[in-house]
């Protein structure tokens, strides 16, 4: 079998950056894509229709479009109307913000719908404002609720991510890319970043698990 | 203390309320009973606007709780409520549930508000459950907490919405006392209940609805023995 995990090593600062940037990429679009979600939830369970069309609209559009042609149409499109340059981690983030944050919102909606009416009432009775029953009593266990869900989100994000290499990001797939045109050789560095692909989402897994027992300690009896 | 003004409450086309007006003095006891669907537990969530009125009015201490220069939640801080199925946050500890309130609306400090906690779990027999969250009570030790979590606020008034009917039978008795002890401290409480001999023995007064409508409005010796109404007869028939 011609197999020669040999070459691997001497690209291994190579791999460490890719990782680093997946890494990066997946936390910026996570955090603003979270950020983001927060208000589209709230929109899509206002009172008032025209926000809830705007929102179902945002979410039906980032659900029905590739995530590539949405990640090309904000690295090439939107320079050629603005007449700016977005860098590659820029446009990035950006687009796997707004994608993610489509998906989350409705993962958080699910949340805070499935909380308890009674919870609220219960807190609006002892005198509490409305803004603080939602951080303090609703959101709480909106997010406990939901941490699977938004577990699967984030693993969906990072491997979501491979696809920045098509915008001259240098993350794991294009270090294998790389590799491979150096080498002439490739199998040994594609399986490579698949592992570490793999281990990613192993840690995530496993970190989130950890958490879902600490936020579930209230459940015991 | 309180004044209920020709109130109408609507949900759509359906009338709940029809022209209620209700008067209760400071420290008055009043039981508020009646068929389901007669409008009782609307009409006690109306008095801190857990309901909206359609039409009316209502004075609390004095002032009206739907003007508009009128902070509901200063209403509500003043105005506690106890629910059918007790609503203890799920992700707080007993002694957070007490406390949440009374900081949150800078009414005590922390220190404050977890002394004032533990005097009050004391006093419905539950010291011992401070630390431990809420899903590991029963139903009784819940609505307990419940009350005192209400009283935590000091509110001078205090709204009960069918407090035992979710509760086990074994676990109703508990609850009635603590709610009798309270009785005694001279706190005015309005009580939606299907308790009747509960209701006879602590409440100052019986409010009879039906139909969105207040039929009766006695004393208890008053309306047990000789009811006004026969829709009160025909209910007093059915429940004892």
């Amino acid at each position: 079998m011609n197999l020669d995990f040999n070459i691997i090593p001497q690209y291994a600062s190579y791999l460490v950056s890719a990782t680093g940037i997946t890494i990066k990429v997946t936390l910026l679009a996570l955090f603003f894509g979270f950020l983001l979600a927060i208000p589209l939830a709230f929109m899509k369970l206002s009172r008032f229709r025209v926000l809830r069309i705007i929102t179902s609209f945002y979410t039906a559009v980032f659900r029905g479009v590739p995530l590539l042609v949405q990640l090309m149409l904000v690295y090439f499109g939107v320079p050629q109307l603005t007449g700016g340059n977005l860098t590659p981690l820029q446009a990035s983030t950006i687009a796997l913000s707004l994608n993610s944050a489509a998906y989350l919102s409705e993962t958080l909606r699910g949340g805070i719908m499935a909380v308890d009416y009674g919870q609220r009432e219960a807190a609006l009775a002892l005198g509490v404002s409305s803004p603080w029953v939602m951080i303090d009593i609703v959101m709480p266990q909106a997010l406990k609720s939901v941490l699977p869900g938004l577990v699967n989100e984030m693993i969906n994000l990072l491997k979501n991510t491979s696809l920045v290499s098509c915008i001259s990001m240098v993350d794991l797939l294009r270090a294998a890319q790389l590799i491979i045109s150096r080498s002439y050789r490739a199998f040994e560095p594609l399986l490579t970043v698949a592992i570490i692909y793999f281990i990613l989402v192993e840690i995530l897994d496993l970190v989130s698990r950890r958490l879902e027992r600490w936020v579930n300690k209230s459940d015991r009896r | 203390m309180i004044d209920v003004k020709h109130l109408y409450k609507s949900f759509g086309s359906l009338e709940v309320l029809k022209d209620v007006s209700l008067h209760v003095n400071k420290g008055e006891v009043v039981a508020i009973i009646g068929p389901s669907g007669s409008g009782k537990s609307t009409l006690l969530r109306s008095i801190n606007l857990l309901e909206t009125p359609t039409g009316g009015e209502i004075f609390v201490d004095g002032k009206s709780i739907t003007a508009k220069d009128t902070s509901i939640t200063a209403l509500r801080q003043n105005v506690g409520m106890v629910f059918q199925h007790f609503n203890l946050f799920a992700h707080m500890t007993v002694l957070k549930n007490m406390i949440y309130a009374p900081v949150k609306t800078k009414r005590l400090t922390k220190a404050q508000a977890a002394e004032k906690a533990m005097q009050l779990l004391e006093r419905v027999g539950l010291a011992d459950k401070a630390n431990v969250y809420p899903v590991t009570l029963s139903g009784g030790q819940k609505q307990r907490v419940a009350i005192a979590r209400a009283l935590a606020m000091d509110p001078q008034v205090i709204l009960f919405d069918e407090p035992t009917s979710a509760l086990d039978p074994e676990m109703v008795t508990e609850v009635l006392d603590v709610i009798k002890e309270l009785a005694k401290t001279g706190i005015t409480m309005l009580l939606v209940t299907h308790e009747m001999g509960f209701a006879r023995e602590v409440a100052d007064r019986i409010v009879f609805m039906d139909n969105g409508q207040i039929l009766e409005d006695t004393a208890p010796e008053e309306f047990f023995a000789a009811p006004k109404t026969e829709r009160a007869r025909e209910f007093l028939k059915k429940m004892l």
